[in-house]
């Protein structure tokens, strides 16, 4: 009998402990979306892809990042003009700054100046893209 | 069945240390811990940002009454050593009263904008700005730039180099002065003006150096973040009490205080409206709106003459943001420290943390512009534990 109390103990403490490591270890409603590659959104005429140009920057660093802008069959778009607008919808405010493309480095890719996230979450960012294809925005949300 | 209490017991003690936060609420708190703030960024617009010799003529010049109209206003009569650099009035006084509250001063160095509004885009900058405004200072650019070379001729050399040869020029002259002093200094050469202009814009340069040094201190929530950041309990003066850390389940929650005071600073930098009501008898103010071409046309600006930086370093200015949101917003500011700081908002508006809570529960529309507050639900008591954790982050040798 002793032994049965003991194992249903020991049991028991296991239990608690997978329960406790259950809460410790979950907690993924509380976790930062992490992006699974760049950002990047398709439209209807363009493909757009967001990279910083180095290290992912931290809230509040402003860095260069790279646009590549494709056609959805993959055909790079280059002389495209880029306006830059967006902000947090859920918090009702825009950029901290206003990001310009700077450089067409050619083959689709663009530089981006002044980029700069204030806070951690949801952003927007907006790109009104005219080019050959035609004038399209399209909009890439980012998890900082 | 002994046994069985006794396990029961520790994993109730277990589940109380590890589980009144969850995860993510964990990561949070650790990550505004003062032991995780980088090293202040450098400011490339001042080549003497990190020089002691700078920083220790600053200090000087800083408590230094001679540098006003009157000969009583220093930047330490607002800026007061001993109550945060800082002086609890809804608007700070020096020859006359300003429109705005006067701000503390630690963790300067890590600011991209200055005053409420960030009309100024360097902590050099900003100094100059009370110096020729004749509700704080009222002294004019060249009456400094004598002074300078009068007091502190041989120490500004060692750092500078070389004074401009300033014989000739009036004793005082200004672009803020009286309009005999505006007349005077419309009747100097674009190199007189210049010269004046370099002298003047190296005493915002010490003042900057100096100002850099003024970080914050460590609090109990920093105890308390770091021994979370390690996974340790907290313990001892580390221990939030369960009112405490309620107040920080609020702060990080239902709250969203911390979407905009966020980081080990308590501050994103930026500029949000949130409804703040305008203070009684002032004139109209745009805030954030109402600055930008003003920091823009700065000759003191990162890209004036007076900067020691290329363009590349200005990227805050160059890519500076516009448009409607930024009517009535201004900047976050830190709230380490806050709760032993009152008046409230960029106009002392809210005289106590009850008030300032009150206003963000409600969230009233915004008198221009539009908030970016959503109203929450929040009790006395809930409100009392808001304040019972902002408490948490006053300096515990300090007021």
């Amino acid at each position: 009998m002793k032994s049965v109390q003991r194992l249903a103990l020991v049991a028991g403490g296991l239990a608690v402990l997978a329960i406790v490591a259950f809460l410790g270890l979950r907690g993924g409603a509380d976790r930062p979306a992490g992006p699974a590659g760049p950002p990047a959104a398709t439209g209807a005429l363009y493909a757009v892809v967001l990279e910083p140009q180095q290290a992912m920057p931290a809230i509040g660093e402003m860095k260069d990042w790279v646009l590549t802008l494709r056609r959805p069959d993959g055909t790079a778009v280059d002389g495209a003009a880029i306006a830059i607008d967006g902000g947090m919808p859920a918090h009702r405010h825009g950029l901290p700054t206003r990001p310009q493309v700077t450089a067409d480095l050619g083959g689709g890719r663009y530089r981006v100046e002044g980029l700069k996230f204030s806070m951690g979450g949801r952003w927007e960012l907006r790109f009104d893209i005219s080019a050959a294809p035609g004038p399209e925005t399209v909009t890439v949300v980012l998890d900082m | 069945m002994k046994a069985v209490a006794h396990l029961l017991a520790l994993a109730t003690i277990f589940l109380a240390g590890c589980s009144d936060l969850s995860d993510g609420e964990r990561r949070a708190a650790a990550s505004m811990a003062l032991s995780r703030l980088a090293p202040p960024p450098p400011d490339p617009s001042n080549a003497h940002a990190d020089d002691p010799a700078a920083a220790a003529l600053g200090a000087t010049l800083f408590f230094d009454q001679r540098l006003s109209r009157n000969g009583q206003v220093a930047c330490g009569t607002c800026h007061v050593i001993d109550r945060q650099f800082q002086d609890g009035l809804p608007l700070g006084r020096g020859i006359g009263t300003t429109d705005r509250r006067t701000m503390p001063l630690a963790g300067m160095a890590w600011n991209d904008w200055f005053f409420w509004d960030g009309r100024r885009d360097s902590l050099w900058a900003q100094a100059l700005v009370p110096l020729e405004d004749a509700r704080e200072h009222g002294g004019t650019r060249a009456g400094y730039a004598h002074f300078m070379q009068e007091q502190f001729g041989e120490r500004y050399a060692r750092i500078f180099g070389p004074l401009p040869d300033l014989s000739g020029l009036p004793a005082e002259a200004g672009p803020f002065g009286s309009p005999d002093e505006i007349a005077a200094w419309n009747r100097l050469t674009p190199e007189q003006r210049d010269s004046i202009d370099s002298v003047f814009a190296n005493i915002g340069k010490a003042i900057a150096a100096f100002e850099r040094s003024l970080a914050h201190a460590e609090t109990r929530f920093d105890r308390f973040a770091d021994a979370i950041a390690a996974g340790k309990r907290p313990e001892g003066n580390a221990a939030l009490s369960a009112e405490e850390l309620a107040g920080l389940k609020i702060f990080l929650g239902k709250g969203q205080c911390a979407t905009c005071h966020t980081g080990p600073r308590f501050t994103d930098g930026s500029f949000h409206n949130t409804g703040v009501p305008p203070a009684a008898g002032l004139p109209a103010d745009s805030g954030r709106a109402g600055a930008l071409d003003e920091v823009e046309a700065d000759p003191f600006n990162c890209l004036g003459p007076h900067s020691d930086s290329g363009p590349q370093a200005c990227g805050e200015l160059r890519f500076m943001a516009r448009g409607e949101g930024l009517v009535r917003a201004y900047k976050t500011p830190s709230l380490r420290g806050a709760a032993a700081r009152p008046p409230y908002m960029h106009a002392g508006q809210f005289a106590t943390l009850d008030e300032v809570l009150d206003h963000y529960a409600r969230a009233p529309a915004a008198p221009a512009g539009v908030s970016e507050l959503h109203a929450f639900p929040l009790s006395e008591r809930e409100r009392a534990q808001l304040i019972a954790f902002l408490k948490t982050l006053d300096d515990p040798t300090g007021p």
